[in-house]
């Protein structure tokens, strides 16, 4: 029944610093964190305080977030990152209150959780979106929640919101769901939510110190962070993977791996031969890496395949250099020859034979003709 | 605004197919034109064979005689220089070998990218300088055409900004790349109906030249 799941709105909600110290975080892990958070921001060492207070005043902000056209990877990559940090704790302390996948209602209770949300927090609350959606003019039906289509939840929902963040490249930029022929009409969250703030945290999944640290800074600041022209913040996606690769210098001294099990392969050397996508890639793998700052793909050994680009899927092969063109340039390039040649040789034969012809009509003339005529 | 990761893609996938399809087209017509017309017959005897003769000046021409570079030394440099730099950051920079091994499927060494890009500035000085000659010195100025200016540039910018983004002088980078592939591009489409089908018309005409040079038994 809906009424039993009915949550009892906190008079004074905990402070985040009173809920982590609960949680047995300590002031000198929670001080490192807001250290970490401002540098990963670019900001200036001074304002790591600055951090912490706003924190620890920060009241838990209420997040609804919508699962569309996705494949449970973004929050995969969220909850399932590594072990409880301070980052996993600030996403444990925010009020989760509606979420497909993490949250225990199912049904009409899930949606009365959402709809409840959205009343007492109208206004404030955070709207975070993985997956793309049909857009308004495709079949609604590709994708429903509780009877109600994608596009209907998302802008009932984004409608009393302070911002809408959009997790992952399928709802910051379609994803899989819009790669050609894109069946269900999927389109990105920012194509439709054009009156509210929207944030793209792209990649296939994001970083998840780039989803902490985006809603560290908006609890900070009570601001939305700078954002590039794709609307990704620019503190985390301001510097392409090349530029920051600690495998450029080979990448500059020319030397690259040129199959997975070679000598420059095993050296470390650059993966750009093997279709590293990294140049025109902006992301944060190469300087915060995955799994608690283990490692990441190229460290792994594996190419970037650009993830957290627009249409990363339609760009070519994933093991095809960047400089490849798309489609098939040969044989474009064997058929246009073919008629090339035959339409050459077709030209230069009608010469010969327009020579020839002149040649068996010419009548010659001497000068006495000539007069004669005249 | 244009979105720079759909230009690129657009010049990688669409356009690059336009741009070979009609560089293909277009140079095949123009060289079988020339094959097919032949030349007149000639009727009289052969004093030597054609083939070797023929290659012979094709390698032969690449030395510039001593009246013309006692006459113009700057061009003869100028011109070698530049000429040299475009064919070699073309041909032997590793993303263009990529490029080539796909389209032509043959692959041959590359050059290691700071030696690309000290070659890819020289070649950029030598084509500037090269122009300067041209509006400077009053005989090369009157001689130029409208098409040599267009061709002039068309050379010009898929160095420059294959230069500008191998430094990523443009941001972001998809949109740096994006202009210099078609700037490629409209190097491939331009080249079959102009001047720059001298890149493989030359070797026609000297092969021509070197092998009627044979026939007639004289020095190739």
């Amino acid at each position: 029944m809906a009424a039993s799941t009915t949550r009892v709105p906190q008079r004074t909600p905990p402070s985040l610093g009173e809920t982590l110290r609960r949680h047995g975080v300590s002031r000198r892990g929670f001080l490192k964190f807001c250290a970490a958070t401002a540098s990963m921001m670019a900001l200036p060492p001074g304002m790591a305080p600055a951090i912490a207070e706003a924190l620890e005043k920060a009241r838990r902000p209420s997040v609804i977030w919508l699962s569309f056209q996705e494949c449970t990877g973004c929050t995969e990559s969220l909850t399932r990152s590594f072990s409880p940090t301070v980052e996993n704790l600030i996403l444990d302390v925010i009020s989760l209150d509606y979420h497909h996948t993490l949250q225990a209602a199912a049904g009409e209770a899930a949606e009365h959780a959402r709809e409840q949300a959205m009343e007492e927090n109208d206004g404030n609350y955070l709207v975070v979106v993985d997956g793309s959606l049909p857009g308004p003019d495709a079949n609604p039906g590709h994708s429903t929640i509780a009877g109600i289509s994608n596009y209907d939840m998302l802008m009932e929902t984004v409608s009393g919101a302070a911002a809408v963040v959009a997790v992952g490249t399928c709802a910051a930029f379609g994803g899989l769901p819009k790669a050609d022929p894109n069946p269900s009409g999927a389109v990105s969250v920012d194509q439709l939510v054009t009156d509210k703030p929207v944030i793209n945290v792209p990649g296939c999944p994001p970083v998840p110190m780039v989803i902490t640290g985006v809603l560290a800074q908006y609890l900070t600041f009570g601001a939305l962070p700078e954002l590039d022209e794709y609307n990704r913040p620019r503190a985390f996606f301001g510097q392409s993977i090349h530029d920051r690769c600690y495998r450029r210098p080979f990448y500059d001294k020319g030397l690259f791996a040129e199959t997975f099990d070679d000598e420059g392969a095993k050296k470390g050397w650059c993966l750009y031969r093997l279709g590293c996508k990294g140049p025109m890639t902006y992301n944060a793998c190469a300087t915060m890496k995955w799994n608690g700052g283990t490692s990441w793909p190229v460290e792994a050994g594996h190419p970037c395949l650009g993830c957290s680009e627009p249409d990363f899927w339609d760009g070519g092969g994933f093991y095809r250099a960047l400089s490849v063109p798309l489609g098939d340039p040969a044989n474009v390039l064997l058929a246009a020859g073919v008629v090339g040649a035959a339409a050459g040789t077709a030209a230069g034969l009608l010469g010969r034979r327009k020579t020839a012809r002149a040649k068996a009509r010419h009548q010659p003339v001497t000068a006495d003709e000539l007069e004669q005529k005249l | 605004m244009i979105d720079p990761m759909e230009f690129l893609l657009w010049t990688k996938g669409p356009m690059f197919q336009i741009a070979i399809a009609v560089f293909g087209l277009g140079i095949l017509a123009r060289l079988f034109e020339i094959f097919a017309l032949g030349r007149r017959h000639n009727y009289s005897q052969a004093r030597g064979g054609e083939l070797v003769p023929g290659l012979k000046t094709v390698y032969k021409r690449f030395n510039p005689d001593p009246g013309t570079f006692a006459r113009s030394p700057f061009d003869v440099i100028v011109g070698i220089i530049w000429h040299i730099g475009f064919i070699v950051v073309l041909l032997l920079f590793i993303p263009h070998v990529e490029l080539i091994q796909t389209t032509f499927g043959i692959a041959w060494p590359s050059l290691p990218n700071p030696l690309v890009d000290a070659i890819t500035a020289v070649t950029l000085v030598g084509l500037v300088a090269a122009l300067i000659h041209r509006l400077t010195q009053p005989v090369k100025r009157f001689l130029s055409t409208r098409e040599d200016y267009v061709i002039w540039a068309v050379t010009f910018l898929p160095v420059l900004t294959g230069y500008l983004a191998y430094h990523r002088l443009i941001n972001p980078y998809p949109l740096a790349l994006g202009i210099h592939i078609l700037a490629a591009e409209v190097f491939l489409i331009v080249l079959p109906f102009t001047k720059l089908t001298h890149i493989f018309t030359a070797f026609v005409a000297r092969w021509y030249n070197g092998a009627n040079f044979g026939r007639k038994g004289v020095q190739s």
